[in-house]
């Protein structure tokens, strides 16, 4: 490895800006995500910063069991991300429909169906430290290239 | 010849030019970052981090929105960062003199705003309704931030009599330096688009500022050129308002790294603090005290 793609790997670990896609959560998760961002949990260490669009995003958190309405919108962020990105799916929602399993409303069983998701977070909601914990471990599949992205894996 | 032309390429290229500068850049990036999250009650981001920002930037793919005119998308933020780094050239700093020549400061002015026209610009290319609602309010907020800093610039000017950067440094100290400096000082917040004055990068209301569509290593251009515009900025102040920083050289550069990291620290302070004005209380603002301030400064420089 060169010098300059072993210092690109690093600031790909370092610096992980996540956009957030709710795709027909139930809000939960989505209030969980937040204090990840205030003075308690902090991901500003970590080098996180909560971007307002999917184009200056390395990492989509996406929350919710993914209906048919909403689809097509996880579908576009995911593409407008510039590469290399990674998804995070939050909750138990995106892995399994969790309650919601069986709903007409719903497209498929998991949301891996619709993006390629890279690192799942368990739990309903689950708490502050795993989503760090979750987007950490994106940042660092990242640095060594074994997201779904950069192995040309699609859904 | 040669070496006339190597020192060139030294200044532009390394010290006070591209290099050096967005070294300096970051650092004030990071103060202000931390100093941010310190007054929140946070940890904030580690030393590194704008460094490494910018890098994962440059190591991302751009994409080039649909309908858009290619070249001129990344024209701009080039654009941008070269003008910067020409401004930073002719700013003497403590070691290095300058070329000084006879109007400088206009050339400055003009490449000063350079930066702000290719983020009006950038939003309007991009075709992003929200990128035009940026580009729009930034061009407004140039109409107020302008008025108190050319009066500003403009009053130090007429007092040491001349357009050149290194006669004005020599200017004596009097009340046109503190009429002018308290101008400069009301339109920096503005220039680089912190709080209050952050309309045209309001994430909350309009998603983000006139670079929302562009992503990869034009968007690190993007950040690059706003690290230098804050370099050039702080350089220009200490070349205006603090005659001693071109004294010594060790002497000149600690002077100058203090006033640097002051005026980063109160700028930071003022954004901490403040909420987030409409176009039109900001604009009321330049035009009322930054327009008295500047007027201050101009007639203090008439009359002497």
């Amino acid at each position: 490895m060169s010098v300059f793609s072993k210092l690109l790997a690093v600031s790909r670990r370092k610096s992980p800006w996540i956009f957030h896609a709710a795709a027909g959560s139930c809000n939960g998760c989505d209030i969980e995500i937040i204090p990840c961002i205030t003075p308690r949990y902090d991901a500003e260490q970590i080098g996180v910063v909560l971007q307002t669009t999917p184009k200056h995003a390395d990492i989509l958190l996406v929350t919710g069991a993914h209906t048919r309405r909403l689809r097509e919108a996880v579908l576009d962020i995911y593409t407008e991300m510039p590469s290399p990105k990674a998804v995070v799916a939050i909750g138990s929602c995106p892995a399994s429909c969790n309650v919601f399993y069986g709903s007409p409303t719903l497209v498929g069983d998991t949301i891996d169906e619709v993006i390629p998701v890279d690192v799942w977070v368990p739990g309903c909601p689950p708490r502050p430290q795993l989503i760090m914990d979750g987007i950490a471990q994106a940042a660092r599949l990242l640095a060594e290239g074994r997201t779904a992205d950069q192995q040309g894996r699609r859904t | 010849m040669l070496g006339a032309v190597v020192g060139y390429a030294f200044a532009v290229l390394v010290w006070p030019g591209l290099l050096g500068a967005a070294a300096l850049g970051w650092l004030y990036l990071w103060i202000a970052r931390k100093l941010t999250a310190r007054l929140q009650g946070r940890q904030g981001p580690p030393f590194y981090q704008p460094f490494f920002d910018f890098v994962k930037l440059m190591g991302k793919q751009t994409v080039v929105p649909g309908g858009v005119n290619e070249r001129l998308f990344r024209a701009l933020p080039i654009v941008s960062v070269t003008a910067t780094t020409l401004a930073l050239v002719i700013v003497p700093v403590p070691g290095y003199p300058a070329w000084s020549f006879s109007g400088d400061l206009v050339l400055l002015i003009y490449l000063l705003e350079v930066p702000m026209l290719c983020d009006v610009l950038a939003g309007y290319v991009t075709r992003s309704i929200y990128a035009q609602v940026s580009a729009t309010r930034e061009a407004v907020m140039s109409l107020g931030y302008n008025v108190p800093f050319l009066a500003a610039v403009i009053a130090m000017a007429q007092h040491a009599g001349s357009f050149r950067l290194g006669d004005v440094q020599q200017a004596p100290i009097g009340p046109v330096w503190l009429f002018a400096a308290v101008a400069f000082l009301l339109a920096v917040p503005a220039r680089v688009k912190s709080n209050p004055f952050s309309i045209a990068n309001a994430e909350q209301e309009i998603v983000g500022g006139s670079h929302l569509e562009y992503s990869g290593s034009s968007l690190a251009m993007f950040e690059l050129s706003h690290a230098l515009e804050v370099v050039v900025l702080i350089n220009l102040f200490t070349a205006l308002f603090v005659p001693a920083v071109g004294a010594g050289v060790l002497a000149g550069a600690a002077l100058y790294l203090a006033v640097s990291v002051a005026l980063v620290a109160a700028v930071t302070l003022v954004a901490a603090t403040t909420a987030r004005l409409r176009v039109s209380q900001a604009f009321r603002f330049y035009w009322v005290w930054g327009g008295l301030a500047g007027c201050a400064a101009i007639v203090a420089a008439m009359i002497r």
